[in-house]
């Protein structure tokens, strides 16, 4: 009921708050722009003048640029795939009354909280080492071959270890959304005759297709931007350099920071067909 | 034929006992009311029918079968719940039609049902709307809805006008007693409500923590109630029950009287008092009397011409042969 009056009080209100987002965005996306559109070596002369579309034909006519689009997908699709499917699972059960439920769910949020540089090192030194990693004792029990994780499967190791971090989000989400299902509904259906499968399809899936979307829109936005975690593990090696990698590279080794804007506002670009492409797919489940 | 049988069936959550060791016998065909204040277990003891609570102890048997160990699915019964639990990404149509495609009936057999049944509920418009875009009174009779398709053996209700207003609770009230008198299936009923019990029931079960204080047909309650809590319950406005010395004078500890059982005088009568508030209904009037004789007020009804002050000294007769007597234990005399 906001009356004339108070909305223009509102406006005001949020005045400053909107301009300072405004400005924290615009800035650093002009600034991107400006720069893209230079030859710009700051340890190689500085500003060399303006090149128009130099930077933009260069960095998308690179031998790099293909590879580095198909594996920030590769990576964001199979996230997004093996957390959703785990993350039903886990919600499942953790939504079962088991002994020590507390604790359990603590745990299995943990890996949220540990920082991805830790859990990339974590990973790559204690877990997927070829010699002394655990895996690699595993496979020597069976008397197997350890496998070279992160050279001869580097991108299955990748999106095991960004999922291993994700996973607890996910769950998280889907977890509050299963118990907001009417309890009442489940007992309706299993009078109805469904099956513990029949359940799971027809009702508990249906009620999660919000919290689902939720969950893909969010990690997208942050796993079409993962850095971290390559860093600490190839660094870029075996065909893991994603997009924003690709950026940091001509920036920052290459100190050429016009063509790492041109790549950035084609990260922008990219991460904009994501998002219509998504929005297309799963937004409907929001509006209901 | 007993259709439904509970033989010593108890249930307890953890440690507390919600319901005793009890015995009931349903009928084919019956309309059985489970009625009781809040708390006293209706609704567990509708689940444990159900299935979708386990038994304790004891045995249920559907039709002549012991359907104890039984899952929910298999015992051929259908629930209507107080929320409806309808689901809500599916249409009308999907929600009716939901128990036919769990048992695997082929596609043109369920639309038939589907279109019978919306027929009878008068649902045929709204069938391939959401559940979201229904009114209470259109969500009710989709659950209902969903129920009959089924051809179940009984139905169970559980307090499912509780939702509604109190007008079209009053319409559902007699579609139910319609549906049940057309389909002639046993229908099981819960609810707090006594005008409910007393309107729709063949038999009414009165519940007390789990107990069972009474069964019998409506008029048997109203005229016969076995204690003084199902003559409390049973009836509305509710029975006065009198203690002292005037229930002394009739050799009982207290004894009852409904208030279309009491005369009302300006000028003479049994007992004295004066008149308290006076509740117009148009064609009654409900007259609170503060009485001398027990330190009590009785309700009483009056013809709904009836216009006697605030204050003013009145005269109560009771009719003596609707009397009731119990003893010091709250039971029924004679
Ligand atoms: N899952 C449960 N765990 C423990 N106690 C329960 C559980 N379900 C019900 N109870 C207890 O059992 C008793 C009977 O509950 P029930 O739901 O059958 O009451 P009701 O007669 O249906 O009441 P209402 O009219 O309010 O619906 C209550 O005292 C309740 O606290
Ligand atoms: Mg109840």
């Amino acid at each position: 009921m906001a009356t004339q009056h108070s909305r223009s009080i509102a406006r005001m209100m949020l005045a400053p708050a909107t301009t300072l987002l405004l400005a924290w965005m615009l800035i650093p996306l002009i600034m991107t722009l400006y720069f893209s559109f230079k030859k710009y070596l700051p340890l190689r002369g500085g500003d060399l003048g303006w090149v128009g579309f130099d930077n933009y034909v260069r960095f998308i006519s690179s031998s790099a640029f293909w590879p580095a689009v198909a594996t920030t997908l590769i990576i964001v699709g199979g996230v997004l795939l093996i957390t959703i499917l785990l993350g039903i699972l886990l919600a499942l059960l953790l939504d079962q009354p088991i002994w020590g439920q507390g604790v359990v769910r603590i745990l299995v949020i943990a890996p949220f909280f540990v920082m991805p540089t830790v859990s990339g090192l974590v990973w790559k030194n204690m877990f997927m080492d070829p010699v002394n990693g655990f895996f690699a004792h595993i496979w020597r029990v069976f008397g197997a071959e350890p496998i070279q994780w992160l050279s001869h499967a580097s991108m299955p190791s990748l999106v095991m270890i960004i999922s291993w971090q994700w996973l607890p989000f996910a769950t998280l989400i889907l977890l509050t959304a299963i118990q907001s299902l009417d309890s009442e509904q489940i007992e309706a259906a299993e009078m109805d005759g469904a099956k513990p499968l029949s359940r799971f399809f027809f009702i508990i899936l249906p009620h999660l297709a919000r919290a689902i979307t939720v969950v893909v829109l969010i990690q997208t936005i942050f796993l079409l931007s993962i850095f971290a975690e390559i860093f600490v593990t190839t660094a870029g090696a075996f065909g893991t350099k994603t997009l924003t990698y690709l950026i940091f590279q001509r920036v920052l080794e290459s100190q050429n920071v016009g063509l790492g804007s041109a790549g950035g506002v084609y990260a922008i670009i990219l991460a904009n067909i994501v998002a219509i492409f998504l929005m297309r797919i799963v937004g409907k489940n929001l509006d209901r | 034929m007993k259709q439904i049988q509970l033989k010593k069936v108890s249930k307890n959550f953890g440690a507390t006992e919600v319901i005793p060791p009890l015995d009931l016998d349903i009928e084919d065909g019956e309309f059985v009311v489970f009625v009781g204040p809040s708390g006293c277990g209706k609704s567990t003891l509708l689940r444990l029918i159900a299935g979708l609570e386990d038994v304790t102890s004891g045995q249920i048997l559907i039709n002549g079968k012991d359907a104890t160990e039984m899952p929910p699915a298999s015992r051929g019964l259908a629930m209507v719940f107080q929320s409806y639990a309808l689901y809500p990404h599916m249409s009308v149509r999907k929600n009716i039609a939901f128990p036919l495609r769990m048992i695997g009936m082929p596609k043109d057999e369920q639309a038939k049902r589907v279109d019978e049944a919306a027929k009878v509920l008068n649902l045929t418009e709204y069938l391939d709307r959401r559940p979201g875009q229904l009114s209470g009174g259109q969500r009710q009779r989709v659950a209902i809805g969903r129920a009959i398709v089924r051809e179940p053996t009984a139905f169970l209700f559980d307090e499912p006008l509780s939702n509604l207003d109190a007008a079209l609770r009053v319409g559902m009230r007699l579609e139910i007693s319609e549906l049940h008198k057309r389909l002639d299936t046993t229908m099981i009923y819960v609810t707090h409500d006594q005008v409910e019990a007393m309107t729709m029931a063949d038999k009414i079960v009165v519940l007390q923590s789990g107990v069972i204080e009474q069964v019998g047909t409506p008029l048997d309650l109203y005229h016969n109630p076995r204690n003084t809590f199902v003559a409390g319950f049973i009836g509305s406005p509710k029975m006065n029950l009198l203690t002292g010395k005037e229930a002394e004078k009739h050799g009982a500890h207290t004894i009852g009287i409904r208030p279309e059982h009491l005369t009302i005088s300006t000028k003479k009568g049994g007992w004295e008092g004066t008149v308290g508030v006076s509740e117009h209904l148009g064609s009654d009037t409900f007259i609170h009397v503060e009485c001398k004789a027990f330190d009590e007020t009785l309700t009483v009804r009056a013809s709904g011409e009836m216009d006697l002050s605030y204050g003013s000294k009145v005269y109560l007769t009771p009719d003596a042969s609707n009397l009731h007597k119990f003893d010091e234990n709250g039971m029924r005399m004679s």
